[in-house]
C-alpha cells in the first residue's frame, strides 16, 4: 500500500465514534420489528398476534446462529437481555412480587446516576427486580448496569450471563468508566454480608463496604440515587447457614430456608411477598472539590448520609406495606 | 534532516515484511533493513517491495553489526510477542521472542546511531481472569500475572525494554500493545481456531469478549509508531467487541460448548480423525475476555485503526467458507415459518448484504404464506415511495442503495 498518507487516520477519514453505546445499539438491533421502518422492507407485511410472536422468535434464533448483534465493550448484549433475560424476570415482577415503585422520577432521563441500594434475599433478586423496574417502568426505559461481585464474573454459565445483561465487576475503573458513558448504574453496598444475613436481622443495613461507590460517584461528579427495597427478605427467609459446605463449595454461605434444602429443587421457588421499591432524591456530587474523592472525611460522611436514607425510607415503606404477603 | 535507516525483524511473517514494504515507500524513510533468521516466502518477499533483506538470527553478535553498518536509527521489533504459527513451537518461541529480544536490545543499547524503537507487545500482558476490570488502561497490569504463556513472555520483554530505556534514556522507545491480530493473510493459532470446521470447540459456560487488531491496522499503527514522534506503552485494538460464541457463529461455523476438562480428550479425538487440532490451552486462554482501552491510541498517538473488531473479524471470516451460512439460517427460518403458518420477519441485513439472494427471499416468503400474499405484495408496493417498485424489480438495486445508507452485515469486498 502506498504510504502517501503519513499521519495515517487523521487525514481524510473521519473518526469512528468510540465504543458504541447500549443506546445506539438498542437503535440499531432489529428487536423491535413493529416499528421497522416499512420503507426500508416495502413488500412484507409484518404478521400480529401469536404469528409476530412466532416469527420474532424466530427471527432472533436466526440472529444468533448467524452472530448478527453487536454487544458493546463491557459485553452488553441488549437483544439477547429483551428477548431472553427480561421476559421471564417480568412475569415474576408484574404477577409474583406484584412489584409497585416510588419515586421513578428522580431517575434522570439522560445522563449518569448512581443507584445505591440495600441487598438481601439469599440470592440477589433484588438487583434484577430492580433493573426490571428501570428497564421496564422507566419513561426512557433505560438499561441498568449492575455492579456484581468477582465471584458471580467467576462462575460459569453466570458470569457470561451476567455480561450480558450489561453487568460488570464491582471495581472503581468500570463504574467510573460506565458513569462517565452516561450509563445508568446500580451497586449494593452491602454485598454478601447483605444478601446472607439471617431473617432475624431484616431490614437492619450491613456495613457500607469501604465508601467506594462514593468514590466513583466523586470522581465523576454523578448523582447518587439511594434505592430502598422492601420485599425481597421475605422471599428465602434464611434460617440456618451451613458453614461447612459453603466452605467447602466456595460459597460466601450455604443457606438453609424453610423450604431448602427440605423440599430439594422446589426449595427454590421464592415466597409471594409483596415488594416495593422507591427510588430516593438523587444526592448530588458535583458540588463537592475535585479532591473530594481523596478526603476520606467527604466520603465517610456521604456514605453514611446514603445509608441513613436507606435506612430510614426502609422502615416507612415497612410500616406502609402491613403484611409481608398480602401487602 | 535526512531519511530515516530502518531495521525490521521478523520479516518471514506478514506483519514485518508487509511493514518492511510500506516503510520502504514512506517519504521520510530512506533504507528499510528486513532481518529474520529464514528467508522469506516469495509472497513475503514481494510484500517486503524495496525493502532489503539481511538474513541475520537476531540471536547472533552478527545483527549488530548490521546496525553499525548500515547507520540504522530506527529499530522497529515487529516479531516481538508475535504469535508462533505451529503451537507446537512453543519453547522455541519463548526462545525467539524473549532471548531475540534481549540480544536485539543489547545491540541497540552498543549502537551509537540507534534512535528510535518500537517494540510490539501484546494485550495479553494484562492477563485476563474475572477479578480484573472489563476494560484495560495502558496503566493497569495483570492482576493475575499470566505464569506462562505468551503473556509471560510480553510482560518479560517490557521489562527489557523499560531496562533499556534506563540505560539509553536518548532513545524514543514505543511499546504499542496489540490485540490479537486477524485478517485474510495472517496464519495465527486464532485463524487456525476459527477455520476447524463444521464445529468449533469452546469452554462451557463461558463466552468471553474477544477484542481483536486488523492485520492492515497493525501494520499501519507500526509505521505510524516507527515515522512518528510518540513514545511510551499504548493499546491497539479494533473498536468494540465481539464474543466468542459470536464469532464463531459469524464465521458460519457451530459453537461447540466443551467441559474444560475434556477439551484434552476432545483435542485428541479430533486431531485422531483428522478434523484438524486445536491447543486446549489456547481455547482456556480464549474463555477468557479482554478488551483494551484505545484512548490513547486515538488521542495521543493518532492512529484510528480502520476496522472495528467485528469488521475485521468478518474481513477474515470472509476468506472461510462458511458450513452455516447466513443464507442457510435465512432459509431454515423462512421454511420453519412457513410451516408453522407464520410469515418470517423481514430481514433487512440480508436485503442489504446479500442483494442477489434478497428478491429469492421475499418471494419464498411470501410464496410460503399462501396467496393472498401476492397481493399483500402488491399493495404494500403501492404504498411505498416511487422507485421502490423497481428497486424490488431489481434486486441488485436493493444491495446498492443499501450500501450507501451505510449497512454492509458483512464485508466481502477483499
Amino acid at each position: 500500500m502506498p504510504s502517501t498518507e503519513v499521519p495515517r487516520g487523521n487525514g481524510g477519514e473521519t473518526p469512528k465514534p468510540p465504543a458504541t453505546t447500549p443506546a445506539t445499539i438498542a437503535d440499531v438491533t432489529p428487536s423491535t420489528p413493529a416499528i421497522a421502518p416499512a420503507a426500508q422492507v416495502p413488500a412484507v407485511p409484518i404478521e400480529t398476534g401469536w404469528k409476530r410472536s412466532l416469527a420474532n422468535t424466530l427471527a432472533f434464533a436466526r440472529r444468533r446462529m448467524t452472530g448478527d448483534y453487536q454487544v458493546d465493550d463491557f459485553g452488553y448484549d441488549p437483544d439477547f437481555t429483551d428477548n431472553v433475560i427480561v421476559p421471564p424476570l417480568k412475569v415474576l415482577y408484574e404477577k409474583w412480587f406484584r412489584i409497585e415503585t416510588i419515586g421513578m422520577e428522580n431517575i434522570p432521563d439522560t445522563g449518569g446516576a448512581l443507584l445505591v441500594a440495600n441487598h438481601s434475599g439469599t440470592v440477589a433478586v433484588d438487583a434484577l427486580m430492580t433493573a426490571v423496574a428501570v428497564r421496564e417502568h422507566h419513561p426512557m426505559k433505560r438499561p441498568l448496569r449492575m455492579l456484581g461481585a468477582d465471584l458471580v464474573f467467576s462462575t460459569p454459565f453466570l458470569g457470561p450471563i451476567n455480561r450480558k445483561a450489561g453487568n460488570t465487576l464491582a471495581c472503581n475503573p468500570d463504574a467510573e468508566r460506565l458513569l462517565s458513558m452516561g450509563e445508568l448504574v446500580s451497586v449494593f453496598p452491602e454485598g454478601f454480608k447483605g444478601v446472607g444475613k439471617p431473617y432475624s436481622q431484616r431490614y437492619k443495613l450491613q456495613r457500607f463496604g469501604r465508601g467506594g461507590f462514593v468514590t466513583a460517584a466523586l470522581n465523576t461528579g454523578m448523582p447518587i440515587i439511594p434505592v430502598s427495597i422492601v420485599g425481597a427478605e421475605e422471599i428465602y427467609p434464611l434460617i440456618g447457614n451451613i458453614k461447612p459446605l459453603a466452605r467447602a463449595l466456595g460459597f460466601p454461605y450455604f443457606p438453609v430456608t424453610p423450604t431448602f434444602p427440605l423440599l430439594g429443587p422446589l426449595g427454590a421457588i421464592p415466597l409471594p411477598s409483596k415488594w416495593i421499591i422507591e427510588f430516593g432524591e438523587p444526592i448530588p456530587t458535583d458540588i463537592y472539590a475535585e479532591s473530594a474523592a481523596d478526603d476520606p472525611m467527604v466520603v465517610f460522611n456521604l456514605t453514611d448520609r446514603v445509608r441513613e436514607t436507606i435506612q430510614q425510607t426502609l422502615y416507612r415503606l415497612l410500616l406502609r406495606r402491613g403484611h409481608p404477603f398480602l401487602g | 534532516m535526512a531519511g530515516l535507516i530502518v531495521l525490521v525483524t521478523g520479516v518471514t511473517r506478514y506483519i514485518g515484511s508487509a511493514l518492511a514494504g510500506r516503510l520502504a515507500e514512506h517519504p521520510m524513510v530512506d533504507r528499510v533493513i528486513g532481518v529474520d533468521a529464514a528467508l522469506p516466502e516469495p509472497a513475503a518477499r514481494a510484500r517486503m517491495g524495496a525493502a532489503d533483506f539481511a538474513r541475520v538470527d537476531i540471536r547472533n553478535p552478527l545483527v549488530a553489526r548490521v546496525i553499525e553498518a548500515a547507520g540504522v536509527d530506527t529499530v522497529v521489533h515487529a516479531s516481538a510477542s508475535s504469535t508462533p504459527a505451529s503451537s507446537a513451537a512453543r519453547s522455541m518461541a519463548k526462545e525467539m521472542n524473549v532471548l531475540g529480544t534481549m540480544q536485539l536490545l543489547a545491540a541497540c543499547q552498543r549502537s551509537e546511531s540507534v534512535r528510535h524503537l518500537i517494540v510490539r507487545s501484546t494485550g495479553a500482558v494484562y492477563g485476563a481472569s474475572s477479578r480484573d476490570p472489563a476494560i484495560f488502561t495502558e496503566q493497569m497490569s495483570a492482576r493475575s500475572v499470566p505464569s506462562s504463556g505468551p503473556g509471560r513472555d510480553a510482560i518479560d520483554i517490557e521489562a527489557y525494554v523499560r531496562g533499556f530505556g534506563r540505560r539509553r534514556p536518548d532513545v524514543r522507545i514505543a511499546v504499542p500493545r496489540l490485540a490479537d491480530v486477524i485478517g485474510p493473510t495472517v496464519v495465527t493459532p486464532l485463524t487456525r481456531y476459527f477455520a476447524l470446521s463444521p464445529v468449533v470447540p469452546m469452554v462451557l459456560g463461558r463466552d468471553a469478549r474477544l477484542q481483536l487488531v486488523h492485520e492492515t491496522d497493525a501494520v499501519g499503527v507500526l509505521e505510524h509508531l516507527a515515522v512518528g514522534d510518540f513514545s511510551g506503552t499504548v493499546n491497539v485494538a479494533g473498536d468494540g467487541t465481539i464474543t466468542l460464541a459470536q464469532a464463531i457463529h459469524r464465521a458460519g461455523r457451530i459453537p461447540l460448548p466443551v467441559p474444560s476438562l475434556s477439551l484434552d480428550g476432545l483435542s485428541r479425538v479430533m486431531r485422531t480423525v483428522r478434523m484438524g487440532g486445536f491447543s486446549p490451552s489456547q481455547v482456556k486462554l480464549l474463555s477468557a475476555g479482554r478488551v483494551l482501552d484505545t484512548t490513547r491510541l486515538r488521542e495521543r498517538v493518532g492512529y484510528l485503526p480502520r476496522f472495528t473488531t467485528v469488521e475485521a473479524f468478518d474481513d477474515f471470516a470472509a476468506s472461510l467458507r462458511p458450513v452455516l451460512g447466513p443464507e442457510t439460517v435465512r432459509r431454515v427460518e423462512v421454511r420453519l415459518a412457513g410451516a408453522l403458518g407464520a410469515r418470517p420477519m423481514p430481514d433487512v441485513a440480508e436485503l442489504v448484504a446479500l442483494a442477489p439472494a434478497g428478491g429469492s427471499a421475499l418471494e419464498a416468503a411470501d410464496a410460503d404464506a399462501g396467496a393472498p400474499a401476492d397481493d399483500a405484495a402488491r399493495s404494500d408496493n403501492d404504498f411505498s415511495a416511487p422507485g421502490d417498485e423497481q428497486t424490488y424489480g431489481r434486486p441488485r438495486l436493493v444491495g446498492i442503495t443499501g450500501d450507501a445508507a451505510g449497512a454492509p452485515r458483512r464485508r466481502r469486498t477483499r
